[in-house]
Order: C-alpha cells, then sequence, then structure tokens
C-alpha cells in the first residue's frame, strides 16, 4: 500500500475499505414491505368508495388511517425495528412522514410539552412540510398565469 | 362479500408494484449516497410537487391508486394538485390556501396522534 | 518529570492505578465481556425519568462503586478529572455536585478518559496530591438524541456507524501503590484528513491514533514489539483495520498485539453493533473491567492505551466540515523502570 499523506488520498481509500450496506437486500425488503402499505392503503381506499364516500374525501381518510397506524407502531416501540428492516419501505410512505414527527415528539417529551413535544415534533419532519409547502405556493402561483 | 367482491385486484397488484419500486429509489438512495432520510423525505415531496404540478403524476395515480398517492411523491403532488385547483376557483389567493388545504388531513393527523403519542409512551432503546 | 521529544512527558514519580470501577448498561451485559464489569443494569433508564439522570446516576454510581472497592472516601481525593460526551458536560458535572471533591471538567469527546489520566497523573507527578480520581460516562439514548435521531425513528444504520457504549468507568491514582504505574503520557496532536461523514467515526479518527503512536515511539524510542498489547479507544472493525494498514506505510507492524476496544466491547455477529462500540464509557469500561485486572492479575505487563476522540458537533456537521480526530496515549506498566 502506498503511503497516504492528503484528504483526497485518504477518503478514496476509506470509501474502498469501509463495508457497504447490502443493497440487493435492502431494496427487497424495501420493495415488499412499501409495496404493502401501499397496497394497505389501497384497501381501505376500495372500502371507503364502496361506502360511497367520494374519491378525495377516500384519499384523505386513507393518508389518516396510516399516520394512525404509523403513531400506534412507534408509540409501541415496533416502528424503528420495523424501519431498520424495511428501509425505505417505511420511510417513503406517508408512514415515514408521520414516524417522523411522532418519535421527537416522544424522545423530547423530557423537556416537557410546550418546548419539547411542542416544539421538538417538526426537527425531523418540519423541512418536508416548509419545502412541500413552499413548492405548492410556487406551483399555485405559476398556475395564476397560466389560467 | 360484496364489498371485497368489488376490488379491483389488478389495481391493487398495480399499486404493489408501484409503492414498492418507488420506495426501492428511496432505498437506493439511503444506500448509495450519504443522504439523511430526512433529506431523502424533502427530496421526494419536492419531485412529487413538481411532477404534480406539470400534470404528469396523475397519470400514475390512474394507473396505481394508493400505490402513487401513498409515497410522499403522492403527498407532493396532493399539495400541487390542491395550489392548481383552488387557484381556478380563487385566483393568486387559492396558491396560498390550496395546497396546504389538500393536505390538511394527513398533517393534522400527524400532529395529533404524535401529540397523543407522546401523552402515552416513553422513548425505549432499539433492542436490536 | 521530564519532557521526551515533542509531545511526551516521563514521569519522575509514576502514580500507580489504585483501583477501578465499571458499571455498564443492558446491551453491554450481553458483551463477552460483561463478567468483568462490576455492575451490568438491566434497564437503561436505571429508575431515572431521562436518559441525561440516567447517565448522571450510571456515573455518580461507579465513583460510589470505586470508593467502596478502593477503602477511600470522598475526602480521601484531592482533585477529580472527569468528562463525558453531553453538551457542557453535564453528566459528569451532576454526577460530582455531592461530592465536595476539587473538580476539572474535560471535554476530549471519546478520548476523554486518557485525557483525565495523562492530567491526573501530572498532578500526581507534583507529589502534592495523595489520590485523584478520574471518571468518563456515555450512554446510547442521550447521545442518539443529541447527536443523531430519536430513538424511535425508523432508520438503518449503516454499516461503518458505531454503537455508543452506555456505561461509566473510573480509575483513582495513588501516590502509593504497587502499580500498575502510569509512566508515560504523550497527548495528541489534532489530525484531520477530511472524513465528513459522521457515520464513520473509526475512520475519522484512525489518523489521529496513528500520530500519537508514532509519535510515543520516536520520543520514546520505544518500538511496538516493547507492549504486551497496544489498546485503542474506540476505532472500531473498520478503525482498526485502518489503522493496521496506515501503521503499515510507517514500517509499524501493529497486527500482533493491538486491539480495539470498540472491537472488544461488542460480539459484533450476535449484538448487530456494526463497526463495534464507541463513546467516553467505551475505553473506560474496557480498561477499568478488563484490562485493568489482566495487569493486576499478571498477563499483562506493558500496556500502550490509546483513547481516540472526533471533535466535532452535529452543529458543524450540518455545515459540512470535516471530523478532527485526537488521540492521547499512556503507557502503563507493572514496573516503574
Amino acid at each position: 500500500m502506498n503511503p497516504i499523506e492528503t484528504p483526497k488520498e485518504y477518503n478514496k481509500y476509506v470509501e474502498a475499505k469501509a463495508p457497504k450496506s447490502p443493497i440487493l437486500k435492502d431494496c427487497f425488503n424495501a420493495f415488499w414491505v412499501g409495496g404493502l402499505i401501499c397496497s394497505i392503503g389501497q384497501f381501505i381506499l376500495e372500502f371507503c368508495l364502496y361506502k360511497g364516500l367520494d374519491q378525495t374525501s377516500a384519499s384523505t381518510i386513507v393518508s389518516i388511517c396510516l399516520v394512525a397506524i404509523s403513531a400506534l407502531l412507534t408509540a409501541l416501540n415496533i416502528f424503528n425495528k420495523l424501519g431498520k428492516f424495511a428501509g425505505a419501505g417505511t420511510l417513503v410512505p406517508i408512514t415515514g412522514f408521520a414516524n417522523s414527527i411522532v418519535s421527537p415528539a416522544i424522545e423530547y417529551k423530557s423537556e416537557g410539552y410546550i418546548m419539547g413535544v411542542g416544539a421538538k415534533m417538526f426537527t425531523v419532519a418540519g423541512p418536508v412540510l416548509v419545502f412541500g409547502i413552499s413548492a405548492s405556493v410556487i406551483v399555485g402561483i405559476i398556475a395564476c398565469f397560466f389560467v | 362479500m360484496d364489498y371485497l367482491q368489488s376490488i379491483d385486484w389488478g389495481l391493487m397488484l398495480r399499486c404493489f408494484i408501484v409503492g414498492g419500486l418507488i420506495c426501492i429509489i428511496g432505498q437506493l438512495l439511503l444506500d448509495k449516497t450519504k443522504l439523511t432520510s430526512a433529506r431523502i423525505l424533502v427530496i421526494f415531496v419536492t419531485t412529487g410537487v413538481l411532477l404534480g404540478g406539470l400534470g404528469i403524476y396523475q397519470y400514475l395515480i390512474d394507473f396505481a391508486g394508493c400505490g402513487a398517492t401513498v409515497p410522499l411523491f403522492g403527498f407532493g403532488a396532493n399539495l400541487a394538485k390542491g395550489a392548481i385547483e383552488a387557484v381556478e376557483t380563487q385566483g393568486l389567493l387559492g396558491a396560498f390556501i390550496g395546497g396546504v388545504k389538500a393536505a390538511s388531513g394527513g398533517i393534522a393527523a400527524a400532529i395529533f396522534f404524535g401529540y397523543i403519542a407522546s401523552l402515552l409512551a416513553k422513548p425505549k432503546i432499539k433492542k436490536q | 518529570m521530564k519532557k521526551l521529544g515533542n509531545q511526551t512527558l516521563k514521569l519522575d514519580y509514576p502514580p500507580t492505578i489504585l483501583n477501578t470501577a465499571s458499571i455498564v448498561g443492558p446491551k453491554e451485559s450481553e458483551s463477552p465481556l460483561a463478567q468483568y464489569f462490576d455492575k451490568c443494569l438491566d434497564d437503561e433508564f436505571w429508575g431515572e425519568k431521562t436518559w441525561e439522570k440516567a447517565e448522571t446516576k450510571i456515573f455518580k454510581e461507579t465513583v460510589n462503586t470505586l470508593f467502596a472497592k478502593s477503602g477511600l472516601s470522598a475526602k480521601d481525593i484531592d482533585y477529580s478529572f472527569a468528562g463525558d460526551l453531553l453538551n457542557q458536560c453535564i453528566s459528569s458535572n451532576f454526577g460530582m455536585r455531592d461530592s465536595n471533591i476539587p473538580f476539572f471538567g474535560l471535554f476530549g469527546a471519546c478520548s476523554t478518559f486518557v485525557e483525565s489520566l495523562c492530567i491526573g497523573s501530572v498532578f500526581m507527578d507534583s507529589l502534592a496530591c495523595n489520590n485523584v480520581l478520574c471518571a468518563t460516562s456515555s450512554h446510547f439514548c442521550s447521545a442518539e438524541k443529541q447527536f443523531r435521531f430519536p430513538l424511535e425513528l425508523g432508520n438503518q444504520r449503516t454499516p461503518t456507524s458505531q454503537w455508543t457504549v452506555t456505561g461509566a468507568g473510573a480509575a483513582i491514582l495513588s501516590k502509593k501503590g504497587l502499580g500498575p504505574y502510569i509512566t508515560h503520557i504523550t497527548p495528541g496532536i489534532i489530525t484531520d484528513l477530511g472524513i465528513k461523514d459522521a457515520n464513520n467515526m473509526g475512520a475519522a479518527m484512525a489518523p489521529a491514533a496513528l500520530s500519537t503512536i508514532l509519535s510515543h515511539f520516536e520520543d520514546t524510542g520505544r518500538t511496538a514489539e516493547y507492549y504486551d498489547a497496544i489498546i485503542t479507544g474506540d476505532l472500531g472493525h473498520l478503525g482498526k483495520s485502518i489503522l493496521i494498514d496506515l501503521a503499515k506505510t510507517k514500517g509499524i507492524n501493529l497486527s500482533e498485539n493491538y486491539e480495539d476496544c470498540g472491537v472488544l466491547m461488542f460480539d459484533k455477529n450476535k449484538q448487530d453493533t456494526h463497526s463495534g462500540g464507541s463513546g467516553c464509557a467505551c475505553i473506560a469500561t474496557v480498561f477499568s473491567g478488563y484490562l485493568y485486572k489482566l495487569m493486576k492479575q499478571g498477563h499483562l505487563n506493558k500496556l500502550l492505551l490509546i483513547a481516540t476522540g472526533a471533535l466535532m458537533n452535529s452543529t458543524t456537521s450540518q455545515q459540512g466540515e470535516s471530523i478532527p480526530g485526537i488521540a492521547h496515549a499512556i503507557s502503563i506498566e507493572m514496573s516503574k523502570e
């Protein structure tokens, strides 16, 4: 091995040396867990439609149900194990968004309900709302000029 | 039983596959880059807003149902769709109202259940 | 005391490590070294309401255990040196709050245990003190909360990430006693080779460990063969193999007698700790629990103990700074000469 002197050489060496994530296994787990979560959503959606709700209300109920299930699993200390197994399979569906709001709420309870739960609830998910909502306002403003 | 018979199993299969494939995109980002989960969520939601704003995402929703709406792409697309629809009826004001209004169910649920969970639960270590 | 070369101090009156104590958390109680620790907890909270209070209690009880084992009390201790990972070192501050011992709070990240032994032994070398106390603690949950994510977040740990050891280790240095003695100290310089990944501490700290080892050998004229064991703090599996590689390029063979506390602490295959243990408590508990006993039983006579630390916080990581590493070394020997 050649002597390593510069950060560039060292980073290259570490990159090659570091163990890699098992991508195939991770992707397989993400695929079936993520697909299953979406299918559960579809199941709820179809049930709402069958009961005569309109499409928009039914979609909203799907979101609320999945968020509630995620909150429950997070509170029961199950979601983190599921997330470790499925990775993006639980992160990318709305379950991941719910978990990222619920988990700091529980963690920072020790700092009280106002500055702990209330203020820290958005430490992980806050950026999603900031960028999602800002982007939607921009889209709306652009749409204004075309309508 | 009528309900079970009414389910479109073809749509269910498409939902499973499309939802799973979108999660694979997220997993590749997690494993191949050093992006944290918060950054990946932001990337997904803004991409969703963009695709929704351009009207492309609706095709995927029609094809795969919840396979497209449940991942955060769908959350973003829903924000964009809400903003555009509100602009049509309320003009510029709609740009500010429509997005959050369309996504309000999910956001309010997350906040509410998060608060309830914090009342009931205690932090615990990952046992693995 | 005398300065050798650029960095090393040779102590004229090497203090004895009179006794040590260690308390560890539940995960560590499944460690291959579990039998050596004074107490293994079965609850991360240990009856407290918050992680921070739990860590403080672990710290305090470790010091109390040490007093009980050594037959000393707080009034026999002249000075104390302690630190931990939490902001403003609150675990050690609060742990020592009721002790009535003059206190120095130290921060050297995961290198704090050896840092405290370095400064403690210099105080001892003045001959003005009879006993000084050195202690450090860390807690997986409080560290995750401060440096990473909430525990309930469903994220995956990367293969290079390490597991912060829950526990505390403490040692009393004494004027009287029959060893093991701290004979040399080599405080390290801050070394940064540009690693930015906060989930790869082993790679960030390995160059610092190399720098300190090279300086120690150069200053003292010793070689790797002189020591029965060379032990680093928490480089983990990846950092350990990096250090062996880096040392080879400098003509030093570490493959014979070198180990890392982060590797010793956990069973990688059974405990799913990825690259191994880390945290102030890693080297503190492994030394206090395991290595010290090996020395007392005569299995080890000459030990070079190197604690490594990553000197960053979550703000600097977010601002894209690379991670500076540091390593402090002490040589601990059963004979003074």
